[in-house]
C-alpha cells in the first residue's frame, strides 16, 4: 500500500524506548478518527491533539510533524498527550534539528526521525547538556525547585 | 536582591557552553544562518544595520554595583565604550563581533547575568516597577514574583517557539510605572476582599503596529497558582496564536479576534487541567526567593527629616536653585521615612536618550554602593534609579552626579524623551529618532519651558513597530518614510501609566524641523489652556484634539 505520509522505522535516528516499533505508516488525525484499526497517527501543527484523547488506548505511535522548526505547536501537542497519560511512542518528524532535541525530550518526545540525519556526536551532546531543569513536565525530571525543597 | 545558588549558576554556565557550541557549529557550516538566527536571538544577538547588537537581560531592572561595573567593562572591552539602556529595562551594545559573543556571555555569567531570551519568539525578560521595594505606594515588593516567573520562563521547553515574542510585566502598585497593560501579560499583585495576596492577570496588550490595552482576564489568581495560570495562558496562545502573518502573531491579536471572554474560558479550561499536573513550585520556593528581597537596614532618624518637596522649597529659599530643581524633578517618595528614590537622568540635553558611557556606568555603580545599599535599577523610560537614598545625603550625591554629567533635572519632563535607536542603528527603522529627540530637548532647554510644562512624556519611534512607545506618549512622534524622505507624524493623548490610553494622530506629518516646531506649538496650547494642577495629558483630555489641530495646521 503506497503511503508517503508516515516515517518508517528506518527513518528513526534516535529512540529512547525498548518496545517494538509500529510497522505501518501513520495516518492523518481525520483518517484516524474515521477508522478503528490504525495504531499510528500523525499530528500536523494545526491539529488539536486533544481529539485523540478518547482513543489513547489503541494508539502506539503518534508522529508529530514539524514542517518548519520554528512552528512550536508540536511541543504543546506532545505535552497534552503525555499529561493525559499516553505512554506510547511520540516521534518528532520533519525539520528536527540538534538544538530542538533536548526541549523535545522535555515535552515528551521519545523518538526522533529528522528529515535530514543529524551529527551523532552533536546530538549526543545536546541530549545530555542540561543537568537540571527549572520546570516540571511529564518527563520525570525533578525541577530545581523540587531539589531545593526536597 | 536575588543571589544565584549553585543551580542558577549552573544553568547560566550551561547556557554559555551551549551557545559556544552553537556558534562553533555555525562557523563550521553545520548550520544555516536561518537555523542559527533563532538561537542567537534567544541569546540576545541581533544583526543590525552596521554590526551585531547584544541585548543583556536585567531581570526586573535590578542590578548591584558589581553587575553595573561588569556592564561598563563589557562596553570598554567589546564595544565602543558605551551602552544603551532600553525600554524593557535591559542594556544593549551596538558594536559587537559575533565571535566575541560567547566570551561576553561568559563574563556576564561570572556576575550572575545573562542574555537569555532577550530576543526571539519566546518569553522575554520579566519587567517590573523600577521603585519596587522602595515605593511608598506599593502593596508588596513585586520582584520575588518576577524572579519566580524568570526561572519558570527560562528555557521553558514548550514556549521557546511561540508565534511571536512574549513580554510579561509584574507590578504591585495602583500607580503603574511599568506600562503593565501594554504587555502580552500584565500582572498586578493585589489584595482580595479576604485580605489575601494574589495576581490580577491582564492579557493581550502591546504597542507595535496594532496597539492594544490588555483587558483583565482574571481578577485574582492565588499566589500558589501563579505559574500554573501563566502556563495555561501561554499554552492557549501557543496553540491558537496566528503563525501565518508575523504582524498578526502577537497574543493581542488572538485575544482581540477570539474575544477576551472566549480566551479567558479556554485558559480556565487549560488551568483546571494543569492544576492536576502539579507543575507549581511550592510556596516555600517563593518564600526562599523573598528572603533575598528583604528591606535594607534603613537608618531610622530621631529627627523628622523633610520630604523631598519641602526640602526643595527650603533649598530654593537658600538660593540653591539648581539642586532644588533636581530634587523636585528626580526624587520620589519612599516607604522608609527619611529616604527617597533618586532617578539619574540619562537624557542630558543633546545626548542620546538611554546611553551611558562606561565611565558613567562605573560612577553609577560606585554611587549605588555608597548611597543606595548596593542597588540600582533600570527604568522603562531609559534612566537609572538609586532606590534607597537618605535625604540627608542628597547634596553629596548630587555633587558627585553633577561632576559625572549625570545631574540632569528632567524626569518625566519633556526632555526626558524615550526614543528608539531609529535609522542610526536599526535595520527596521524608516526614520531617525535620536536627532529628533536631541533637537526637541535643545529647543525646550533654550526656551526654558521644560520645567514650566511639568510632567509631559514625549516618546519617539522611528517606525511603526513602536519600540519608542509613541502610542503611549502624552506627545508621541512616529517617523515614517514618505517617498524616500523622513517624515514625522504627531500623536497626542497617550499614557502608559495606570490611566493607560493610546495616543491619536493629529493630522498630516512634518519634516524634521517642522516636528520640533509642532511639539512646541502643542506645548503652547497646553500652557495657554491649562487649569490649576492639570498636566498636559489632563488638559488634552479635557479640551480634546481640536484646539491643538487649530494651532498646528492654521
Amino acid at each position: 500500500m503506497p503511503d508517503t505520509l508516515g516515517t518508517s522505522p528506518d527513518d528513526v535516528q534516535f529512540r529512547f524506548r525498548d518496545d517494538e516499533m509500529v510497522d505501518h505508516a501513520a495516518v492523518t488525525v481525520d483518517a484516524f478518527l474515521d477508522q478503528s484499526n490504525a495504531a499510528a497517527v500523525r499530528i500536523e501543527p494545526g491539529d488539536d491533539a486533544r481529539e485523540l484523547l478518547p482513543h489513547l488506548e489503541r494508539i502506539r505511535l503518534v508522529e508529530v510533524n514539524f514542517p518548519g522548526f520554528m512552528d512550536g505547536r508540536g511541543y504543546s501537542s506532545a505535552r497534552v498527550l503525555r499529561e493525559a497519560g499516553y505512554d506510547g511512542e511520540i516521534r518528532a518528524v520533519g525539520e528536527v534539528l540538534i538544538d530542538q532535541l533536548a526541549i523535545m525530550r522535555r515535552c515528551g518526545f521519545d523518538a526522533f526521525a529528522p528529515a535530514s540525519k543529524l551529527d551523532e556526536a552533536d546530538a549526543e551532546a545536546a541530549f545530555n547538556r542540561w543537568d537540571d531543569v527549572y520546570q516540571k513536565t511529564t518527563d520525570g525530571r525533578a525541577p530545581i525547585w523540587q531539589k531545593r525543597h526536597g | 536582591m536575588y543571589k544565584y545558588d549553585s543551580y542558577d549558576q549552573q544553568m547560566v554556565d550551561t547556557r554559555v557552553a551551549e551557545f559556544r557550541d552553537q556558534t562553533r557549529r555555525r562557523l563550521e557550516g553545520k548550520m544555516t544562518e536561518d537555523q542559527f538566527k533563532p538561537l542567537r536571538l534567544q541569546n540576545g544577538l541581533y544583526l543590525q544595520l552596521h554590526a551585531y547588537m547584544l541585548r543583556v537581560a536585567v531581570p526586573y531592572g535590578t542590578l548591584n554595583a558589581t553587575q553595573m561595573h561588569a556592564l561598563a567593562d563589557i562596553a570598554d572591552k567589546y564595544d565602543r565604550g558605551y551602552g544603551h539602556f532600553t525600554t524593557r529595562q535591559n542594556i544593549q551594545y551596538n558594536w559587537i563581533k559575533l565571535e566575541d559573543a560567547p566570551d561576553i556571555l561568559a563574563d556576564l555569567a561570572k556576575v550572575e547575568m545573562h542574555a537569555i531570551q532577550t530576543s526571539g519568539n519566546c518569553i522575554r525578560n520579566i519587567s517590573s516597577d523600577q521603585y519596587a521595594g522602595a515605593a511608598a505606594d506599593e502593596l508588596i515588593d513585586p520582584r520575588p514574583y518576577a524572579e519566580l516567573l524568570r526561572q519558570w520562563s527560562s528555557f521553558h521547553p514548550e514556549f521557546l517557539h511561540l508565534p511571536r515574542k512574549f513580554k510579561i510585566c509584574v507590578i504591585a502598585s495602583d500607580n503603574d510605572r511599568a506600562a503593565m497593560r501594554l504587555h502580552d501579560i500584565g500582572i498586578q499583585i493585589v489584595k482580595n476582599e479576604a485580605g489575601e495576596i494574589g495576581c490580577a492577570f491582564y492579557v493581550g496588550g502591546g504597542m507595535g503596529r496594532t496597539p492594544m490595552i490588555a483587558p483583565l482576564i482574571r481578577e485574582f489568581v492565588p499566589l500558589d497558582q501563579l505559574i500554573t495560570y501563566s502556563e495555561a495562558a501561554l499554552r492557549v496562545y501557543n496553540r491558537y496564536g496566528r503563525r501565518d502573518n508575523k504582524y498578526k502573531a502577537r497574543i493581542k491579536i488572538l485575544v482581540h479576534e477570539m474575544g477576551k471572554d472566549e480566551y479567558a474560558r479556554q485558559v480556565e479550561e487549560e488551568f483546571a487541567h494543569l492544576l492536576e499536573q502539579g507543575i507549581e513550585p511550592p510556596l516555600a520556593e517563593l518564600e526562599r526567593i523573598k528572603t533575598f528581597f528583604q528591606p535594607p537596614p534603613f537608618v531610622s532618624s530621631e529627627v523628622e527629616t523633610p520630604n523631598a518637596e519641602r526640602l526643595s522649597t527650603a533649598l530654593e529659599a537658600n538660593g540653591d536653585a539648581a539642586f532644588a530643581r533636581w530634587v523636585r524633578a528626580n526624587c520620589s517618595a519612599h516607604k522608609a521615612p527619611g529616604y527617597v528614590a533618586v532617578t539619574i537622568s540619562l537624557k542630558p540635553v543633546g545626548g542620546i536618550p538611554g546611553d551611558a558611557s562606561a565611565d558613567q556606568m562605573h560612577v553609577m555603580a560606585d554611587l549605588a554602593k555608597e548611597y543606595s545599599f548596593d542597588e540600582c535599577r533600570v527604568t522603562h523610560a531609559q534612566n537609572i534609579v538609586l532606590p534607597h537614598v537618605e535625604i540627608g545625603r542628597l547634596n553629596e550625591l548630587y555633587a558627585k552626579l553633577a561632576e559625572a554629567g549625570l545631574a540632569t533635572a528632567n524626569i518625566d519632563q519633556i526632555g526626558d524623551i524615550i526614543a528608539c535607536p531609529g535609522l542610526d542603528y536599526c535595520s527596521l527603522a524608516n526614520a531617525r529618532s535620536i536627532p529628533v529627540a536631541q533637537k526637541i530637548a535643545q529647543r525646550f532647554a533654550e526656551n526654558g519651558k521644560g520645567e514650566t510644562l511639568g510632567q509631559l512624556k514625549l516618546k519617539i519611534s522611528g517606525c511603526i513597530n513602536a519600540c519608542g512607545h509613541h502610542h503611549a506618549g502624552h506627545i508621541g512622534i512616529l517617523g515614517v518614510d514618505k517617498k524616500g524622505t523622513e517624515n514625522y507624524q504627531l500623536l497626542l493623548g497617550g499614557s502608559e501609566a495606570e490611566d493607560t490610553s493610546l495616543a491619536k494622530i493629529t493630522g498630516p506629518g512634518f519634516d524634521e524641523a517642522g516636528i520640533v516646531d509642532a511639539v512646541e506649538k502643542a506645548a503652547d496650547v497646553y500652557l495657554a489652556r491649562r487649569e490649576d494642577g492639570e498636566r498636559f495629558l489632563d488638559t488634552y483630555r479635557r479640551i480634546g484634539m481640536d484646539p491643538f489641530k487649530e494651532a498646528l495646521y492654521a
